[in-house]
């Protein structure tokens, strides 16, 4: 047991991970649905890791009467970047399998969260952005009145609910964390210190 | 002379004082109703679609069944300056004929189309009563598809009726008039000699599309309803006629001489042999058959030359004569295909044909002469039996699918339940007043779906509150699920309610309905997909604007340079991309309709400026929240003024010093 090398178990888990990662390239990590009393149907921004989908081109035409700017993939360098993130990730936690040092999954595991941290904090910008960065021209101007969207979880915007929450992808992501804490936990026998 | 008068009268009195008994004494005394029945809470959708025609609007009305609720009026034979129906360049070719641009017409009936006798959802058939068509209205866009005129016919009455899996939708002729192909200058009292009937039996394809297979041509007699076989009766067809006496003045009495006139059976898989057997005659003939394309949301109107025609008189083997009594109205088959129903409206009994003794007395030839070279069955042969005193003037039957057929009195007022094989009376309802059609939701298919009835009322009088001389007609829902029939709810309907079709909600609902038209496939030649896209150009006095509208402006919004003596050709396209987000647009002083724009799709509105000065246009449905800023000026100078030719939207500033 105070052999670095991680178990069998981990090594499995790692696998898991590594394919968590890459399937989430494939589906939406993140998504903002928005209801009002217009869209009874509500809509829905999908965030992927290379795109915005979703009914995208519907919010952009709404987003002039706020004069809030209109939303284009090819305006967040975020989407060109996020693949390879997450295939580096994906590489990372396979290579970890031959590595096999739990010294190393940990480095893995406090680097995913700094990335999540510095990911937050990126998605959070760039919603204070929109929400605050107006068109002076826009038709309605409501004084005091940003539109933000919540980093997470629910918030009224005038006529529109705006609610923030994981996507399939996101749901992923977390499960990669919560494994990755798993492993580190296991093999740094944290679950047997307090016996000993 | 003096005699038949007597006879009238003689009628008239004997049928007031009949009328009198069976009126109701009150119209408040018969009903409070289950109006719960009818309760649609808001917000909830109702089980039923109902296809309402609109008879003398020329329109077909969308109604929701129980409630009664009117969620659309669509345009078919008649002008709707509303829709710019008739009025935008596009649609204008739908309402074209072998006469020309014809701007109104009378839409009878409505028939939905079916597959192995059912009802399936695809498409709803309408007929033209005046000027003779058939239109045909796709349920994915609810918009009127194809329209096809027919020679040689006058007033399309027996129409649209449909064979079991729409191979077919059928029209015949209620005026029998000398055929196209012949010398149509004769004296309007050689109708015997001169005048013919034509049935037309109208192709329908895969994708809908309607094509004149051929005519069968008939001694003159005026053909009124008719109904498909179905089940062991699929390859026939039924049609009442009256006016067999053949009179070309005053039918009211000089058609209503014979004790019987005819069902006319057609064998029409026989008539498709002989057709291909090279037995149709080509007759030359000048027809319209009009197409909306979708694509580039434009109809096209094609004049066609011939129809190939069979003589029912030579091919013995394709039509009889059953004889049905007093003048029928309604010809109708039950669910099972076996029973024929015939009304006749003067008569006071109800016969019920068999298809099994009618087949049986063709075999044996159980014949009683001939009518015009074709072959009369004896009425006996082919009747199953007569329901005795089921009322007044019988006009029309519907099915229950349990056995039960129910049928409109006119002039008793009611619908009279009764039993198909036992042809006994089992219940009967009062209508406010006088009913004309009914519709049970399948009631004329193989699968009716029961559970309401709906009776198509002519006259109202202390129904509603009034309306000067001119009143409502009305609709009454009656619940059908149990024994007896129980009125739950009655509504006032655009036009006159003639037949209508009802089927259950999904089934439309979740037929791929389009909720708005793809601008990528827009291929319209005066599409503008994008606001750069939008310009104005010149050919000579013809100015074609290129004009774009989006939530909430339209590019341009600024024109000057348009000169009097010019056509101005407005191309309007909706960039909008989302459900429910219509534009319109109007021009002041146009002498035309205005433009409803659906999202993806191009609409064209002609306006000749007659004034100098300073126009302007807006949109006209109100589109958002900016609705009322999204309008626009269009400068109109006097002819052969030097102002040139621009266009802009957000650009025009006042000059600054």
């Amino acid at each position: 047991m105070k052999s670095s090398k991680i178990s069998m178990v981990s090594k499995v888990i790692l696998l898991v991970v590594s394919i968590l990662f890459i399937g989430s390239l494939f589906v939406p990590m993140w998504q903002i649905e928005l209801e009002a009393p217009q869209y009874p149907e509500g809509l829905v921004l999908k965030l992927h890791a290379n795109k915005i989908g979703g009914d995208v081109e519907i919010i952009n035409g709404l987003n002039h009467y706020i004069g809030m700017a209109t939303l284009h993939t090819e305006n967040f360098f975020e989407f060109t970047a996020l693949p390879y993130i997450f295939g580096g990730f994906a590489v990372i936690s396979l290579l970890l399998i031959f590595v096999a040092k739990r010294k190393a999954v940990l480095a893995f595991f406090i680097s995913y969260i700094l990335f999540v941290v510095l990911a937050a904090i990126d998605f959070y910008r760039w919603n204070y952005e929109y929400g605050h960065n107006l068109d002076p021209n826009a038709a309605i101007k409501v004084p005091g009145m940003a539109y933000q969207p919540p980093l997470i979880g629910y918030k009224q915007l005038l006529n529109f609910g705006a609610y923030s929450i994981p996507d399939i992808g996101g749901w992923f992501l977390i499960a990669c964390g919560l494994l990755l804490f798993f492993i580190v936990f296991k093999e740094y026998n944290l679950f047997t210190k307090k016996k000993i | 002379m003096k005699n038949k008068f007597l006879k009238i009268i003689a009628i008239l009195v004997l049928g007031s004082a009949v009328f009198t008994a069976c009126k109701p004494k009150n119209s408040s005394d018969a009903t409070v109703g289950d109006a719960e029945k009818a309760y649609v809470a808001p917000g909830k959708f109702d089980e039923f679609y109902n296809f309402v025609s609109g008879g003398f609007s020329g329109q077909l009305s969308v109604y929701g069944l129980p409630s009664g609720r009117l969620f659309r009026v669509i345009p078919v034979f008649s002008v709707d300056p509303e829709k710019g129906w008739g009025y935008s360049e596009e649609t204008k070719p739908m309402l074209n004929t072998s006469h020309g641009f014809v701007p109104w017409d009378d839409l009878h009936h409505t028939e939905m189309s079916q597959t192995n006798g059912e009802v399936d959802g695809r498409w709803v058939f309408g007929n033209a009563n005046n000027t003779p068509r058939i239109a045909r209205i796709d349920l994915k866009t609810f918009k009127t598809a194809e329209i096809i005129e027919l020679p040689n016919s006058g007033g399309n009455h027996s129409s649209p009726f449909i064979t079991e899996n729409t191979e077919y939708v059928v029209a015949g002729t209620r005026f029998s008039v000398p055929a196209d192909y012949s010398d149509g200058d004769v004296a309007i009292n050689t109708y015997k000699e001169n005048f013919k009937g034509h049935i037309s039996f109208v192709k329908v394809g895969k994708k809908g599309e309607m094509d004149l297979a051929f005519q069968i041509v008939t001694p003159g007699v005026n053909f009124d309803l008719s109904h498909a076989g179905k089940g062991k009766s699929h390859g026939w067809f039924f049609f009442s006629c009256y006016n067999t006496e053949q009179a070309n003045t005053l039918l009211e009495v000089n058609a209503s001489q014979k004790d019987k006139d005819f069902i006319m059976a057609v064998n029409w898989k026989k008539a498709e042999e002989y057709i291909k057997a090279g037995k149709g005659i080509k007759q030359k003939a000048r027809y319209a058959h009009n197409t909306w394309d979708e694509k580039t949301h434009t109809a096209k109107s094609e004049i066609k030359t011939d129809v190939l025609v069979l003589d029912a008189a030579a091919l013995k083997d394709i039509c009889y004569m059953i004889p049905c009594p007093k003048s029928p109205h309604g010809c109708d088959v039950d669910p099972t295909g076996e029973y024929i129903v015939g009304s006749g409206k003067l008569a006071a009994l109800i016969p019920v044909f068999s298809f099994d003794k009618l087949m049986g007395a063709i075999k044996d030839k159980k014949f009683d002469g001939n009518y015009g070279g074709i072959n009369v069955i004896k009425y006996e042969a082919a009747l199953h039996g007569e329901v005795q005193k089921p009322g007044l003037g019988p006009l029309h039957t519907e099915f229950d699918g349990k056995g039960n057929a129910y049928t409109t009195f006119f002039v008793s007022s009611e619908v009279v339940k009764w039993d198909i094989k036992s042809l006994k009376v089992l219940d009967r309802v009062p209508t406010y007043y006088s009913v004309g059609h009914l519709c049970i939701p399948g009631g004329d298919s193989k699968k009716p779906f029961g559970k309401y009835l709906v009776a198509y009322n002519k006259i109202t009088k202390d129904r509603y509150l009034p309306t000067g001389p001119e009143l409502a007609q009305s609709a009454q829902i009656f619940d059908i699920s149990g024994d007896k029939m129980k009125l739950i709810l009655d509504f006032p309907t655009i036009g006159e309610p003639h037949y209508a079709q009802a089927a259950p909600a999904d089934l439309i609902r979740n037929n791929g309905q389009l909720k708005f038209y793809k601008i990528g496939e827009n291929n319209h030649p005066f599409v503008a997909k994008g606001e750069k896209e939008a310009k104005v150009t010149r050919q000579g006095n013809q100015v074609h604007v290129y004009m774009t509208s989006i939530r909430s402006h339209f590019a341009p919004d600024n024109i000057e340079g348009i000169k009097l003596g010019d056509e101005v050709y407005f191309h309007v396209t909706n960039l909008e991309q989302d459900w429910d987000v219509p534009h319109g647009f109007a021009v002041k002083g146009a002498d035309n309709g205005e433009l409803l724009i659906m999202p993806g799709e191009t609409a064209t509105l002609k306006w000749i400026p007659k004034k100098v000065g300073i126009f302007p246009m807006y949109c006209t449905d109100f589109c958002s929240a900016l609705h009322q800023e999204m309008q626009g000026y269009i400068r109109v100078s006097p002819t052969g003024s030097s102002v040139p030719l621009t266009w802009s939207v957000g650009t025009n500033l006042p000059k600054t010093k």
